[in-house]
């Protein structure tokens, strides 16, 4: 028996200013499966995902995901400097209906810096603190885009072992990422195959589309 | 929703958050005014319902960009679209804040300025109530302009464009209560006038700036 899908993404056509990049993507997504996409810079992951993440409507086709939604994790870490480790995560918790940010500063090596405000943290730190927000918003479903960047070895042997334990506690990640995890649950997919055409090019009025 | 009025407070009140500087330019235009008008008491006096309303709303005006720039920068803006608040909540919530922060300080701080300017003993009442009421409209539709604009860099000036014209009727009904009262004149219309106005823009601009950040989130 197959598990209900947590995201079904069908026929779906993205694209930023009525210019399409990838067009006709599909692909399932069931608990505890990886989806990691490969491509070359600018191909159009960042759009898809956050297309996936509701950030942006689809241009065609249809995206169904699980009724609490997706936890997305883009370039920006959205920490704010002035607050510390600790009222950066309770607040993304609080939000999300929740209270309890030990667990996620254990599994991003965080403790020793929670009480530290965030301006000074280092580059990887903060993304390090950007992926334990990950944990506190309990969803399912990740978007991870490019969720290494600036993370040394270590780091990103506590990512790959924490985004392993989610998976197999029923959840499921799309990321995009130029480095090989070692997840060996996760498929991958070349979105580069997808890349729309200019002639397959919807018409549509870049006023118009600001409107829809 | 709460943790992100408890978030936006904290963050203003910290270094860098920008907390005084609307009370700093207020008491800079009260202060600069008499100099500029000439010390005739009565002269003072006839203008300072006036000159103390538009310079609260000039004050307020300075800190509005940053309602949702600096959460747009930082990717904190996606985060919440994608959070189980609505993103009309996060709004009406952003204009709570930023009236703590700015619209309710200025009108407790008015009294000490009425004094810098002669105002009329029976005008301070009137004056301080009809900020009160006036001024989360400010907060509202300032909301609804750095919504509008959050996509751009630099959008301070076409913030400022569009929003001083939304500003002119809570001005006029503002600074007429506070003339009348200032002159032992009856004030309730012109302040009824002004809570319909504040209660309108918090009832129907939530909607038009999560509108408007949707689309510049895209």
């Amino acid at each position: 028996m197959t598990a209900e899908p947590l995201l079904s993404v069908a026929g779906v056509t993205v694209g930023r200013g009525g210019i399409a990049f990838l067009g006709q993507v599909s692909f399932d997504l069931r608990p505890g499966e990886a989806l990691v996409l490969r491509g070359p810079n600018g191909v159009g992951k960042t759009t898809l995902l956050r297309t996936i993440a509701g950030l942006q409507p689809p241009m065609a086709g249809r995206i169904v995901m699980a009724e609490d939604g997706a936890a997305y994790a883009g370039h920006a870490d959205g920490i704010k400097a002035t607050l510390t480790v600790r009222e950066n995560l309770l607040f993304w918790a609080r939000i999300h209906g929740r209270s309890d940010v030990a667990p996620a500063l254990a599994a991003m090596d965080l403790e020793a810096l929670a009480d530290r405000p965030a301006q000074n943290l280092s580059a990887g730190q903060k993304r390090r603190l950007g992926l334990a927000r990950l944990l506190v918003t309990g969803r399912r479903l990740w978007l991870l885009d490019e969720p290494t960047v600036s993370l040394d070895t270590r780091s990103v042997g506590l990512f790959a072992q924490l985004a392993r334990a989610h998976l197999r506690s029923g959840g499921a990640a799309v990321m995009a990422t130029h480095i090989d995890l070692g997840l060996d649950e996760a498929r991958i997919l070349d979105v580069s195959q997808y890349r729309a055409s200019a002639m397959a090019m919807p018409a549509t009025d870049g006023f118009d589309e600001a409107f829809a | 929703m709460w943790a992100l009025l408890i978030r936006d407070l904290r963050l203003a009140t910290r270094a860098g958050g920008g907390f005084g500087l609307s009370l700093a330019f207020f008491l800079i235009v009260a202060v600069l005014v008499p100099f500029g008008v000439g010390p005739k008491a009565a002269t003072l006096a006839l203008i300072a319902p006036g000159i103390l309303w538009v310079g609260a709303l000039l004050s307020c005006l300075l800190s509005l960009d940053r309602i949702f720039a600096l959460d747009r920068e930082d990717g904190s803006l996606d985060l919440l679209a994608t959070s189980p608040i609505p993103l009309e909540g996060v709004v009406g919530i952003k204009a709570l804040a930023h009236w703590l922060t700015t619209g309710l300080p200025l009108a407790a701080f008015t009294p000490v300025l009425g004094v810098l300017l002669n105002l009329p003993a029976a005008g301070f009442g009137p004056l301080v109530l009809s900020l009160l009421i006036g001024t989360p409209a400010l907060s509202m539709i300032g909301a609804f302009g750095a919504a509008l604009t959050v996509g751009l860099k630099r959008g301070g000036l076409l913030l400022s464009l569009l929003v001083l014209p939304l500003y002119v009727p809570s001005l006029i009904f503002g600074a007429e209560a506070a003339r009348r009262g200032a002159e032992g004149q009856e004030i309730l219309t012109p302040l009824l006038m002004q809570a319909g106005i504040s209660l309108g823009t918090i009832a129907l601009l939530p909607f038009a700036a999560a509108a408007a950040i949707r689309v510049n989130l895209r």
